[in-house]
């Protein structure tokens, strides 16, 4: 073997971290650089939504408070990997990152966790009370538009958008979401729960239009598709994301949504440059042969890993095992009530309630099992108990695992 | 090892029950328990545990 090899990742992210510790587990001799466009070390993305900007709203001063308890708890120590900061990763140069200061950052390795950005509405206008949410700045900037009696449109009826919708319910705003899907979280959940969902939102008094999209913007309103005028004095868009991939250009690697890679995390046309976290589109043999990206939060620990694995074996000759099916969940916690989910709901053609009754959603626990082809590809829970959820889980599990030996 | 779950903080998503089902559970009521001093060998399942606890309410002394 020669000499410590170079492992570089963009995206000092929950992925890019977790990919530094797996490498540093597997290769304790590795020179690890985590390069991240934000100032900030490596945080908890989730409470961005709920707990923290409740918390923002009520004591601005408790920014950086409220920030120490997001920051991801790390194995190894500080100085064993390099961190660069504040610096955006803009190209590749043979083997090497070039970054936003013109600094080369070498690497052997090249792991691609630099994640999404929110999508804007391509509209003008009342740039001063519009906001997105991905970053505990964003978070930090939305919070000081909280205020009580305020009216909020959230455009966009996706997870972000509703656990915020909720969150401003929360702190008595009047809040408007605005949907063009028949339900929010619609794609994630099917009609009939996303059904539920909504009327669980309007139990909550927040007013949901669907069917609907923005089409302008002035100093005091949101106006729709129809002609509709709504009063806004803080919008959040909340309409998905775009991959951060630009700076992966001419490299070779696929970049259609997100980065293509195989059951390693090797990105598919460019050697030596792995994909880990919501950027990285694989396929689920769970499921099928299709890749997807998957933006839920347990996917960057298990791309990271896998992608470690990649790099070890690589480096110390010995054979690439294949095989990645990792098992999907995903939560939410809207208007208090917790939505748990395994596996694919998303891919299902239909579903069965198996616990509860969906026009009980909020007041009593409610089980979801979803079929693609008549088997089963997940199971919700809305408010369920986790033991019970966990048995139902466990049943998914072994069906799944089924599917996969066959 | 020994494992301790701030429950303070825990908000019951269970992902240490799949991560490590020999450690955690829930109990019948949906409580979760764990077993407080675990065998060294468990140790890869129990770390695994506490990267996926998306609250970082798991600590392993």
């Amino acid at each position: 073997m020669g000499a410590a090899p170079r492992i570089t990742i963009v995206g000092a992210s929950l992925a890019g971290l977790r990919t530094a510790e797996a490498v540093l587990a597997l290769l304790p001799e590795a020179q690890v650089t985590l390069i991240g466009d934000e100032a900030r070390v490596p945080y908890n993305r989730p409470p961005l939504s709920k707990e923290v900007p409740q918390a923002l709203a009520r004591d601005p001063a408790e920014a950086e408070a409220q920030f120490a308890r997001l920051v991801l708890r790390s194995k190894i120590p500080d100085d064993a990997v390099q961190m660069r900061l504040g610096q955006a990763a803009v190209a590749v140069e043979g083997r090497a990152v070039r970054l936003a200061d013109d600094t080369l950052v070498p690497g052997d390795w090249i792991v691609a966790a630099s994640g999404l950005r929110p999508r804007r509405l391509a509209l003008p206008g009342a740039e001063a009370h519009r906001h997105v949410l991905r970053s505990f700045d964003d978070a930090l900037r939305l919070a000081g538009d909280l205020r009580p009696g305020a009216r909020m449109v959230v455009v966009g009826g996706g997870f972000i958008g509703c656990e915020i919708a909720a969150t401003a319910r929360k702190l008595s705003l009047h809040v408007t979401i605005v949907e063009p899907a028949p339900h929010p979280m619609q794609r994630a959940l099917g009609p009939r729960v996303a059904g539920a969902m909504a009327a669980l939102h309007r139990a909550h008094g927040v007013v949901v239009l669907t069917g609907r999209s923005v089409a302008g913007i002035t100093p005091e309103h949101v106006i729709l598709d129809d002609g509709q005028a709504l009063e806004a004095e803080v919008i959040v868009e909340a309409m998905g994301s775009h991959p951060n991939v630009e700076w992966l250009a001419g490299t070779g690697a696929d970049l259609g949504d997100g980065v293509l890679v195989d059951d390693r995390m090797q990105a598919i046309g460019a050697a030596r440059i792995l994909a880990v976290g919501d950027l990285a589109r694989f396929a689920n043999p769970l499921f099928d042969a299709v890749p997807r990206r998957v933006e839920h939060w347990c996917v960057p620990g298990q791309t990271a890993r896998r992608a470690a694995e990649t790099i070890a074996t690589a480096e110390l000759g010995l054979p690439q095992t294949h095989g990645f099916a990792p098992m999907p969940s995903f939560w939410s916690d809207q208007h208090g009530m917790r939505l748990q989910a395994f596996g694919a709901p998303a891919l299902a053609d239909a579903c069965r309630v198996v616990e509860g009754d969906l026009t009980q959603i909020g007041r009593h626990p409610i089980i979801v099992e979803y079929l693609r082809d008549g088997a089963p590809v997940g199971v919700l829970g809305l408010g369920a108990n986790p033991a019970a959820l966990a048995a139902h889980r466990a049943r998914l599990d072994a069906a799944l695992s089924a599917s996969l030996a066959c | 090892m020994k494992v301790d779950v701030d429950m303070s903080i825990c908000l019951l998503h269970g992902q240490c029950v799949i991560a490590a089902p020999a450690v955690f559970s829930f109990d019948d009521a949906g409580g979760l328990v764990w077993v407080a001093e675990v065998d060294e060998g468990l140790r890869g399942d129990v770390e695994a545990a506490a990267d996926a606890c998306p609250e970082q309410a798991i600590l392993i002394g």
